[in-house]
């Protein structure tokens, strides 16, 4: 599904590397974990396979479903079925939730040649989709994150994951911020999508989302590089005694 | 003192090759006694404080600049409205597009009529509330219309009015320079709508005087758009009594040159005053929207919100200005004025002034002129949204504070429609 070789990036307004030579695949149907120290690139992974400006690609690759995505606009890599949950969600003033969502669907759906969504087939889709997140309707109402928790905010980003229903779902730290009820939430709507045809890179930095949402592999990430892959397990292990064990084998 | 001199002299010049329509005896007094002003005063120079940031020349000059005539071929703003309507064609009325100017709880004249009559009630009105507004500031271009307008509408409103009066302007000739005066008395308790739209004249100097007595609404919704060649200067003066309540939102896409001045004077306590505008500018296209409000009453409200958008090297002005009197206390006072840049051409040059004479006022005021937030595009664009959308999502979003100054939610709604369409169009 997703796949990236070699990917070297630096910024564009100053002259620093942040990924060093990112390799990373990530099958259909499998939930990948990324852990890492703070700093280490994860978010800048998430932005440059989304297509974020500010960034030079030096050198490598990222495809999706074989299709090259870093040539693409942000919006053809969405359309095309990649998803970010973003670490920090943006607040909009002005632009209502429903709206947003509505002009996300349509535009995807258009962009694939598919047919739009009728206002009220929305709604209605929309409305049990957030009612399973405890979203309530006044949230939807009202503008793009504007005064939303954070614990609320994580939970908008699952519910336009739910709405948009990509292929690739990349979660840059969906628990932080959510309280145990939320956590469960999120793990749950998250769970709901997991099937065959899609596929999962969780950004995390705690083993208690991964308790909810399984992974099927975890890397560790330091210094832009995937420095180590395995299993659950690994995850366990950064829980119990933190980086430095890894971070010292590797080095 | 020479330069004074100067001005004067040409302001004769100029004058003197206009004539002075015909008038009662009324009318004739008044435009006398205003001409005497305006000669006195001068026509607006660039050099004036007031005129720092727009050009008045193309507004004072003898002969209007040409403008091409606009089709939109598309169904007129408040088309789907039940409405009174009075309509101008480059400032001449047009009986036979107007409705019969009667309705349940007003009068309306015409004032070419009105002026005719030798006693008439609008005598206690036009030319009342702009003279009164030529202090602290001068504004000549109001005191030429009140000399010079050919034409408008005398209203008188009694009662609550449910059908709003829509005042329909239309751009027939490529060279017409119209002149209109409104005239707009609302007795206490009286509620009225009146709506405004269309291409006006190549050159339009138009006026409103409104007197809104104790516990009267007036609500007004004016869009001027999309003839881009046209040369516009219009003033709304405003007079509110206690507890009366006067709402204006302006749309203005397109337009050359548009100078809107709105100078509203809150002479009774608790009254509420907002006006708003937003505006639309792509290329040569200069908006200017000079405000003053006076309080001069106890516990009164005053809102100002002005939005603009501006690309390919627009420009957009705001000058705007609270004035507290001394006792005008527990003054709520607010104004705002801002512009989203689409690009580095454009430019934003903004005046925002209190003047404060009471110490238990709570005035604010801001401006901000800023370029699109690249994370809420992204953000946008990750779902899907593609960029010129997102784009537009985003002025949206930024107009939506003054917008949301429209009190009825269906004017709203075709206040937002034709943004919308607007911007679509640009899409292409
Ligand atoms: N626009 C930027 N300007 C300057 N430095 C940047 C920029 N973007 C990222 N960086 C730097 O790149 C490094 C990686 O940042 P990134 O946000 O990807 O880390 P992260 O692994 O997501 O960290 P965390 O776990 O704290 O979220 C950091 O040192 C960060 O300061
Ligand atoms: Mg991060």
């Amino acid at each position: 599904m997703l796949e990236i070789k070699g990917l070297k990036v630096k910024l564009e307004e100053e002259d620093k590397q942040i990924l060093k030579g990112v390799d990373l695949k990530v099958e259909a149907g499998k939930v990948h974990a990324i852990m890492g120290p703070n700093g280490s690139g994860k978010s800048t992974l998430s932005y440059v396979l989304s297509g974020k400006d500010g960034y030079e690609i030096t050198e490598g690759e990222a495809t999706l479903g074989g299709e090259d995505l870093l040539e693409l606009e942000a919006e053809e890599r969405a359309a095309l079925g990649l998803f970010l949950a973003f670490q920090y969600p943006v607040e909009i003033p002005g632009v209502g939730n429903m709206t947003f969502l509505r002009t996300a669907v349509n535009a995807q759906r258009k962009a694939r040649g598919e047919e739009e969504l009728s206002a009220a087939d929305f709604l209605k889709e929309i409305r049990a989709k957030a009612k399973t997140l405890k979203i309530d309707a006044d949230m939807l109402k009202r503008p793009v994150n504007v005064g939303f928790s954070g614990g609320e905010k994580k939970r908008n980003e699952i519910l336009q994951m739910a709405m948009l229903e990509p292929k690739m779902c990349i979660l840059d730290e969906t628990d932080s911020g959510l309280d145990v009820d939320a956590m469960k939430l999120v793990s749950e709507g998250v769970n709901a999508l997991r099937d065959a045809g899609r596929g999962f890179l969780v950004i995390t930095h705690y083993q208690r989302l991964l308790d909810h949402i399984k992974p099927d592999v975890v890397h560790i990430m330091a210094d832009g590089r995937i420095v180590k892959t395995g299993g659950p397990e690994l995850a366990l292990e950064v829980e119990k005694n933190g980086y430095a064990d890894i971070l010292a084998e590797v080095a | 003192m020479a330069a004074v001199a100067k001005n004067q002299e040409a302001t004769a010049a100029r004058l003197d090759r206009l004539t002075v329509p015909s008038s009662g005896q009324w009318a004739a007094e008044t435009r006398e006694a205003t001409l005497s002003r305006l000669r006195e005063m001068g026509l607006p120079e660039r050099r004036d404080e007031y005129w720092k940031y727009t050009r008045p020349d193309t507004l004072t000059q003898a002969d209007a600049p040409a403008a091409a005539v606009y089709e939109t071929g598309e169904a007129p703003l408040f088309d789907r409205f039940d409405r009174i309507k009075v309509v101008f064609v480059d400032g001449v009325f047009d009986e036979d597009q107007s409705d019969d100017l009667a309705g349940e709880g007003l009068s309306i004249e015409r004032l070419a009529d009105a002026v005719e009559k030798d006693i008439h009630w609008a005598k206690e009105l036009y030319g009342v509330l702009e003279a009164k507004g030529q202090v602290p500031v001068e504004r000549p271009l109001a005191a030429f219309n009140t000399a010079y307008a050919t034409d408008g509408v005398v209203i008188h409103v009694t009662g609550k009015v449910a059908k709003p009066v829509n005042l329909i302007y239309q751009h027939k000739a490529e060279s017409s320079d119209a002149v209109l005066h409104h005239v707009i008395k609302l007795d206490a308790g009286a509620e009225v709508t009146v709506l405004e739209n269309g291409p006006a004249a190549a050159r339009f100097n138009k006026s409103m005087e409104v007197d809104v007595a104790d516990s009267a609404a007036f609500h007004h919704v004016r869009a001027q758009g999309r003839d881009h060649e046209r040369r516009a200067v219009t003033h709304l003066f405003g007079r509110l009594g206690t507890e009366s309540v006067f709402k204006s939102f302006t749309l203005t896409v397109n337009g050359r040159l548009t100078r809107n001045e709105a100078v509203l004077e809150l002479t009774g306590d608790d009254a509420v005053a907002h006006v708003a505008g937003a505006c639309l500018g792509d290329g040569d296209f200069h908006h200017d929207d000079t405000v003053f409000v006076t309080h001069d009453a106890v516990n009164c409200e005053s809102r100002q919100v002005f939005k603009k958008v501006l690309r390919n090297g627009a420009t957009g002005v705001f000058q705007g200005k609270i004035l507290v009197q001394p006792g005008a206390q527990k003054t709520d006072g607010y104004q705002i004025s801002q512009s989203l840049l689409l690009d580095e051409d454009s430019q934003f040059l903004a005046k925002p002034e209190l003047e404060i004479y009471a110490d238990d006022v709570a005035c604010s005021h801001g401006s901000t002129s800023g370029a699109i937030d690249e994370d809420a595009l992204f953000y946008l664009r990750a779902r899907g949204v593609p960029k010129d959308i997102a784009t537009d999502l985003m002025v949206m979003s930024f107009v939506a504070e003054a917008v949301e100054e429209v009190e009825s939610e269906e004017l709203r709604d075709e206040i937002i429609g034709r943004l919308e369409s607007w911007l679509e169009r640009r899409r292409g």
